[in-house]
């Protein structure tokens, strides 16, 4: 029971709490780019949580049996440094890979959510679970649950954005402000709203 | 020389990568909620700038084209250990208060960015220059956002109280995660300003190249791009 609870803590802590985009700032790139239309917006975010999920499941998986194995510290053999490189290397091929496994065995799948696959690789969020994950010490499941929550977190954020600026779009914007100066104060107001959720305690 | 000279200044001024071509944005929002942190994450970013332009730009002839950005980013990310355990053996604090943010300048697009664009066609001196001109310009740009941010968030300046004293209340969301998008906000409505200002005059300025143009697909692709080609 603790364990279940432990993980749900997680999920609601990096799903709502720790917002991966307005408050730990991962992820801009296609938050700010891709939030045009809410249906563009929730396909980069279903993609999102599945390739962060697959990739933390994968780097989890590398760093307990390869870089942080027992066995080869104790050989004197410490590989944690290389963290950072095998990560990314890991992170690029494996959406590669999941897209040519995707186009293949699911196409519907793919159809929604191909177009953006090769728009995550260079996704800092992505990464940046991969080496928090390390940093809490977390296990194997609270990692997959973690980059599932973080996906969750994009998910929500990035559509409310879409649904906010579909409603905003034919208003008479100051001409500065027009286009990304505008996606940002929405942005930042989205942000103070998410930091009533900080006063939770999990 | 005066050629890179002028590379230096373009770096700094004409495409600042902050400001001009908005580029980096993650470490622009996420790090400058104080002066010294943008300092210290805009001089890490420089000398992994400066190193992974000068490597790259040495072994341009060698690197197969179609593996090229799997090779850059493993160089810039060799580059991003050395600097993160350089930053964790000299500067603690520092390295601390940054965080997660020191091994993400491995995705910064700047990086891979002028590695794509600049290192791999020009030699070895005048990449130096590119480098050290764009961090510096990166440097400035992410100090700047930091003292407005630390000036009305903690009425200080590098950590010197001065608006306290005379009876300012520091408006503490600037130096949180809402005021990092409001800050940026009016930095990016300023530049519309400033390059309207400039289309006028017929000096039009660099096109901003990153994800605020609100093509996602500029800043993440282009440094992806070849890979996406091979397939095709």
């Amino acid at each position: 029971m603790e364990v279940l609870g432990n993980l749900i803590a997680i999920a609601i802590t990096y799903g709502i709490i720790n917002n991966v985009v307005l408050s730990q700032f991962l992820g801009i790139c296609p938050f700010l780019g891709v939030s045009k239309k809410t249906e563009t917006a929730a396909g980069m975010g279903g993609a999102v949580i599945f390739v962060i999920g697959i990739a933390a499941l994968v780097t989890g998986l590398i760093n307990k049996f390869i870089l942080a194995n027992e066995a080869l510290i104790q050989m004197g053999i410490d590989l944690r440094y290389l963290k950072t490189i095998i990560f990314i290397l890991v992170i690029a091929s494996l959406v590669q890979f999941v897209e040519m496994f995707l186009k293949k065995a699911m196409p519907a799948l793919y159809e929604a959510l191909g177009v953006f696959l090769p728009l995550i690789t260079t996704n800092c969020a992505v990464l940046g679970v991969a080496l928090n994950a390390i940093t809490y010490e977390y296990d194997i499941l609270e990692t997959v649950v973690y980059g599932l929550a973080t996906g969750v977190g994009f998910f929500i954020a990035i559509v409310l954005m879409a649904g906010i600026r579909e409603k905003v779009e034919y208003n008479d914007i100051p001409k500065p402000f027009q286009g990304t100066a505008l996606v940002l104060v929405i942005a930042a107001l989205m942000s103070i709203a998410f930091m009533g959720f900080s006063g939770m305690n999990i | 020389m005066k050629e890179n000279m002028k590379r230096l200044i373009n770096g700094i001024i004409k495409e600042n990568p902050t400001f001009v071509l908005m580029l980096g944005m993650c470490p622009t929002l996420a790090v400058t909620s104080s002066a010294i942190n943008g300092l210290g994450m805009g001089l890490s970013t420089t000398v992994v700038l400066i190193f992974a332009n000068l490597i790259i730009s040495l072994f341009r002839k060698r690197i197969p084209n179609g593996v090229r950005i799997p090779a850059f980013i493993v160089i810039v990310a060799s580059l991003v250990t050395i600097v993160e355990f350089l930053m964790k053996a000299y500067f603690q604090s520092l390295s601390e208060s940054l965080g997660v943010y020191i091994p993400l300048i491995v995705v910064n697009c700047l990086i891979l960015g002028r590695a794509e664009s600049f290192a791999s066609k020009n030699g070895p001196i005048a990449s130096i220059f590119d480098g050290v001109g764009m961090g510096l310009g990166f440097t400035l740009g992410l100090t700047i956002i930091g003292l407005i941010r630390e000036i009305l968030g903690n009425g200080s300046i590098f950590d010197i109280p001065v608006l306290t004293d005379i009876g300012f209340t520091p408006i503490a969301i600037f130096a949180r995660a809402p005021g990092a998008f409001l800050v940026l906000a009016f930095l990016v409505a300023g530049m519309n300003i400033v390059r309207k200002k400039m289309d006028e005059k017929g000096k039009p300025l660099a096109k901003p190249s990153g994800c605020l143009t609100g093509d996602c697909a500029n800043c993440t692709s282009r440094c992806e791009n070849s890979t996406v080609k091979e397939e095709n």
